[in-house]
């Protein structure tokens, strides 16, 4: 049965989770608790938090990590592409070639409608 | 392990590689092309149409399969190609004055629908889950992008952000459906599938069960069957008009062909099972639309409910199933896009940047004005009613005689007292241009004219006529097109 090839994978989990909340318990009944309205900040060693967080921030992180993820679907084909280029032959490079085009297109675009200017 | 691709793996692609490279090139020349004006681009998307139509027109009957068997040009695909490349023409051809109008200087616009186009052909023409999965998400991506075009405007900015999650997620759930389905068969390709769907053991998998109640609930996004319809009319309304226009027809029509063929290729076996719940889907979407749609006042949401009643129509024929039902569907889908897009072309050049004429009373009286155009809405209206000598009446006959003939009465019975009460929202169009008189706060006053937007209302009212009085020769081509499909299952 398929079932019991992922037996394993049931066994990891139910490891994971049970240490996981074994050492979560052992700290809340074990470790001393002093509550302090410093400790209850996001960031306790960090700069003091101010304002909400529901705020507007500007499009261009959003434009940032856009491009990143071009590129790093990018590399994602490319390393094994690169890896098995000679088993890959003329085929191979042909292929990327046009991935390439087609990423290019993408990158000048972008590049034309300023997304790469932080200003 | 060597990879190579025959010519046959291009050929089979074809179509949709020349709208893809077309809308890049669009791109292209949107980024170095000068100022605001769109209008070259919107002609050379019609071009670029015209061309992959052509080439899809040369596939037909040769029987090319590409990929492994993952892209198939039967003439399943090829006719349900030809009726996105016709309203995706007619979307282009709405959009030009209105974009202009606007000051949306977005050359993407077009690029965004070749692609879309690209996307929906690719959708019908895979015979595996993968592929049916990256054309509906090529599709559903561009959608998005489209129904936020207008930038300023918060109702359209609404209309994208709701149709992202909600399409989000019910792409989230087609895919756990398609993942099982794939568990429990071992296979993505649709032949496989049903080979694995006739053995016993197969069948007694609940995985199975699972799968396809998910790809149903996945596809009832995407195709609003109620009860995943809530998104509709929200998205319509706030996206721009031709969007809407397009989100009406053609991703429905790709949604329906899709789901078609994972039904019969795919599943074939289990139709006891799944037309169960589709007709009680069915009988829901046809009544929840036609009683949401008659409270509307406003025409773009009417349409909205309206479309969602339509694919109740649609999916009775897909209950009843057999070549008589699917080819119906076919049918249905061709005369809707004419009846839908010529109702929206007549929103739209009736509309002026000043102001939206989107509301039943800003109508009023608007048969002495623009005779010419009313008329074209009465026969949109008359057809989406499904009065006599209309491409609606051809359509709902085929669908509920083949129904009827398959021993679904009932079903027909509701969608028949569906279309009676249909008739309240269509009709009110009708009598509130001729027979009330216009306000002083709703005055009536002549169209801007426009070419492209004339060509788009005369050639879906000339579709509508056509199909009504001379429906037997696109039914003939409907049903043999579907015969392929039902030949293995």
């Amino acid at each position: 049965m398929v079932a019991e090839q992922y037996l394993p994978v049931m066994y990891l989990s139910v490891i994971a989770l049970a240490l996981g909340a074994f050492f979560t318990l052992v700290g809340i009944l074990l470790g001393p608790s002093r509550d302090t309205a410093v400790k209850r900040t996001p960031f306790e060693s960090g700069m003091p938090s101010e304002g909400s967080e529901f705020r507007r921030y500007g499009v261009r992180f959003y434009m940032v990590a856009l491009t990143f993820l071009i590129f790093d679907v990018e590399i994602v084909f490319f390393y094994p592409w690169a890896v098995r280029f000679r088993e890959l032959g003329f085929y191979g490079f042909w292929a990327m070639a046009l991935f390439f085009v087609i990423l290019v297109v993408g990158l000048v675009y972008d590049w034309k409608k300023g997304a790469l200017e932080w200003e | 392990m060597s990879f190579t691709l025959s010519a046959a793996d291009f050929l089979s692609v074809l179509p949709e590689s020349i709208l893809f490279a077309m809308g890049m090139v669009v791109l292209v020349f949107e980024m170095f092309g000068t100022g605001r004006d769109t209008r070259n681009l919107a002609y050379l998307s019609l071009l670029s149409l015209l061309v992959s139509g052509f080439a899809l027109h040369r596939l037909a009957g040769r029987g090319i399969t590409g990929f492994g068997g993952s892209i198939t040009a039967d003439p399943f695909a090829i006719v349900l190609g030809m009726i996105f490349l016709l309203v995706v023409a007619l979307i282009v051809l709405v959009s030009i004055r209105y974009l202009h109008d606007r000051g949306v200087g977005h050359g993407e616009y077009y690029a965004l629908l070749l692609f879309a186009c690209g996307g929906m052909m690719l959708m019908v023409s895979s015979t595996d889950l993968l592929t049916i999965f990256i054309g509906l998400e090529i599709l559903s991506i561009s959608s998005y992008v489209l129904c936020g075009l207008i930038q300023g405007d918060l109702r359209s900015n609404e209309s994208a952000l709701k149709y992202f999650l909600l399409g989000a997620f019910a792409t989230g759930f087609l895919l756990y459906g398609m993942v099982l389905l794939y568990g429990a068969t071992g296979s993505i390709r649709l032949p496989e599938i049903a080979a694995a769907v006739n053995r016993s053991e197969v069948r007694g998998n609940p995985m199975i069960w699972y799968g396809l109640g998910l790809i149903l609930v996945g596809f009832g996004f995407k195709i609003a069957l109620v009860p995943f319809h809530m998104w509709t009319p929200d998205v319509y309304e706030g996206a721009p008009t031709p969007v809407t226009a397009f989100l009406s027809s053609a991703p429905k029509a790709a949604g329906f062909g899709a789901l078609i063929r994972i039904l019969t290729e795919g599943l074939g076996a289990l139709t006891p099972e799944w037309s169960q719940v589709l007709w009680v889907v069915a009988a829901l979407t046809m009544t929840v639309g036609n009683a949401l749609a008659l409270q509307q006042d406003n025409i773009k949401r009417m349409l909205a409910y309206s479309s969602i009643a339509h694919a109740g129509y649609i999916l009775v024929a897909l209950v009843a199933g057999g070549r008589d039902s699917l080819g119906g569907v076919l049918f249905y889908l061709l005369a809707y896009a004419f009846m839908n897009s010529g109702a929206f072309a007549v929103l739209i050049l009736a509309s002026s940047p000043v102001r939206e004429r989107v509301t039943f009373e800003d109508y009023r009286g608007y048969g002495y004005v623009e005779p010419a155009l009313a008329l074209a809405m009465v026969v949109f209206m008359l057809s989406l009613t499904g009065i006599p000598l209309t491409a609606g009446f051809a359509g709902k006959f085929q669908i509920f005689k083949s129904a009827i003939d398959k021993g679904y009465v009932w079903l027909a019975v509701i969608g028949l007292l569906n279309s009676v009460v249909s008739v309240y929202y269509y009709l009110r169009m009708i009598v509130v241009m001729y027979m009330q008189r216009p306000t002083a706060e709703h005055p009536p006053e002549r169209v801007v004219p426009s070419v492209p937007l004339y060509v788009a209302v005369a050639a879906s009212a000339l579709g509508v006529l056509y199909l009504g009085v001379f429906p037997a020769g696109w039914l003939e081509l409907s049903v043999r097109s579907v015969t392929s499909l039902l030949a293995g299952g």
